[in-house]
């Protein structure tokens, strides 16, 4: 049987003012069905344009992008991205900015009242009944990333891309989300591509870890397999040397084999 | 005293049911204490200190008309012909006891002067904002268009709205519609601009959800597009009305006809010295009213 997700040899160059830049190079990555897979790397290193190649935002250079067999062409709903800045439209509030995506999606075959159901439900899912009718002006950086996680997942998409989406908060807030989003992909068995600079992020979420080297003309350097036992829970794991050897072998891979350029720095 | 109070209220309770029931319990629970001063409640602390804030916001606006109009006082004893504020306030009364009488089209009153202006200006800045508002959208969203009118922009904008008004007087042949011809030049440039920019400037994430979403041009644009860039309209058009009504008194100076421009005019003619300091206030005034409103519809719109 095929893989879900499938990139062959795929490359993206960037024509800027000062030349070509290769961004990336023969990437060859293939993503199960509900798999989790985070991409992890330097700043810089290209992981956002890879995820950005599956969301179909930018077209590859060279090579070919594949979900269940079909060619990805242009962006579109059955591969929904959580930004890392939450992107909700500051003028709608939670629901309508989860509504106008489930209207997209559903919107021909459903009823309006249908489709309100699977936004409160969306909603629901991510914990934030109560605040169904604030502005993203209204609630905090956590809530606002949730709303943006509700949208993605209310669209039910094939691939749920994360673009660094607890970048951006606390490091409580960031434990809390992250224990939420464990159960709501095992609930929804979702696959998912997650871009991350968190080593421990990384460990505690994925089936696999794709360690991407430096720029330019990124590639991957190395895929990690995490076979720890699902549920997880971060406080058992703390004391888990099989986790601890995990952690290590990211740390290894970014911090001697992949340590950034001093220029760089 | 007391006592007596209780058994009436008593009484009254009695007689009118529960309605009426927390007042005696208000004053009977009152009664024993040593009654508070009223500065010291709640109530009279927010009073004393609702006071001294208004003092404290009132007193710099008072402060500096006491000394704008000390001064022009000073300047009307030692210039002669400048009328001092006590003499405008009286022609202005006078004026403003009447000021929708009509004498014929060269004598009417202050407000059908007001109401002229404000009417030229309303037909050439809604023009304007017709025109302008959609053409910025444009040269916002497409580059080419942008590139290509840049130029021409460029070039007419920061040309005086006077010097539109012999085109104006050429093409149209009469000064009603030529004078509205320089209000919709002169003010269409900060809607364009503005609104322009404001595409310009949408986040790239808002526009990376639509493209996501497969939202429709029509989604697009009612959903993203026009709420993002709405305040930035609103800037425009704020720009607009204020440089409008700063034209509409030199054109009508010009061109004649009912207005508060060319009563000034007018009265300068009449050596009405007074009048013409009015005028200057109205105008003053009026262009205020304009833009405060016009701040209130923005502070609506904004998200932020």
């Amino acid at each position: 049987m095929q893989s879900y997700v499938q990139i062959e040899n795929a490359g993206m160059v960037f024509n800027t003012r000062k030349g070509r830049f290769t961004a990336l190079a023969d990437i060859n990555l293939n993503v199960e069905h509900g798999e989790f897979i985070a991409l992890i790397g330097h700043s810089g290193c290209g992981k956002s344009t890879l995820l950005n190649l599956v969301a179909g935002l930018l077209d590859a250079t060279e090579g070919v992008l594949l979900l269940a067999n079909k060619e990805i062409k242009g962006p579109g709903p059955e591969r929904s991205v959580v930004f890392q800045n939450h992107s909700l439209l500051p003028w709608l509030t939670a629901f309508e900015n989860v509504y106008l995506a489930v209207e997209k999606v559903f919107g021909t075959g459903e009823s309006k009242a249908q489709l309100k159901a699977r936004t409160t439900a969306a909603l629901e899912l991510v914990g934030l009944t109560h605040a169904t009718g604030k502005l993203p002006g209204e609630i905090s950086g956590g809530m606002k990333q949730r709303v943006g996680i509700a949208r993605a997942l209310a669209m039910e998409p094939k691939v749920l891309l994360m673009d660094e989406p607890f970048g951006a908060l606390d490091a409580l807030t960031r434990a809390h989300l992250q224990d939420e989003l464990m159960k709501i992909v095992a609930a929804t068995k979702s696959t998912v591509m997650m871009v991350t600079h968190d080593v421990d992020e990384a460990v505690l979420l994925s089936d696999r870890i794709v360690m991407m080297t430096n720029g330019p003309a990124a590639t991957i350097g190395d895929v990690l397999s995490v076979d720890l036992p699902r549920p997880r829970d971060r406080l058992a794991l703390a004391h888990d040397p099989h986790y601890h050897a995990l952690r290590s072998q990211v740390l290894e891979f970014l911090y001697s084999r992949q340590m950034r350029p001093l220029e760089a720095a | 005293m007391s006592a007596v109070n209780a058994t009436t209220e008593n009484l009254n309770d009695i007689l009118s049911g529960e309605d009426i029931a927390p007042t005696p319990q208000v004053s009977t629970a009152a009664a024993p204490a040593r009654r508070t001063p009223y500065f010291e409640t709640e109530s009279g602390k927010r009073l004393v200190e609702n006071t001294l804030t208004l003092f404290r916001n009132a007193i710099p606006p008072l402060l500096g008309m006491l000394l704008f109009i000390g001064l022009w006082g000073l300047i009307s004893h030692s210039v002669k012909n400048i009328p001092g504020p006590a003499e405008t306030w009286h022609s202005a009364v006078e004026l403003f006891s009447d000021p929708f009488y009509n004498n014929g089209p060269n004598d009417q009153g202050i407000g059908w002067n007001i109401l002229n202006s404000l009417y030229r200006v309303g037909i050439g800045f809604g023009l304007a904002a017709a025109v302008g508002i959609p053409l910025g959208f444009m040269v916002g969203r497409f580059d080419f268009l942008n590139r290509m009118l840049s130029p021409i922009i460029s070039i007419l904008r920061p040309v005086s709205p006077l010097a539109w008004l012999p085109i104006g007087l050429l093409v149209l042949q009469k000064a009603e519609p030529a004078s509205i011809w320089v209000i919709f030049i002169s003010s269409i440039w900060p809607m364009v601009l503005n609104t322009a920019a404001g595409v310009q400037r949408i986040p790239q994430d808002y526009m990376n959800v639509a493209r996501v979403l497969n939202l429709s041009e029509f989604k697009v644009f009612t959903k993203i597009l026009f709420p993002a860039v709405l305040p930035y309209v609103l800037t425009g058009v704020r720009l607009s009305i204020g440089v409008a009504w700063l034209v509409i008194v030199a054109a009508e100076m010009l061109t004649g006809g009912v207005g508060i421009g060319f009563w000034v005019w007018d009265e300068w003619n009449n050596l009405n010295v007074a009048h013409i300091i009015i005028a200057i206030f109205v105008v003053g005034i009026v262009g205020l009213l304009l833009e405060q409103g016009l701040m209130l519809l923005a502070k609506r719109f904004s998200y932020e």
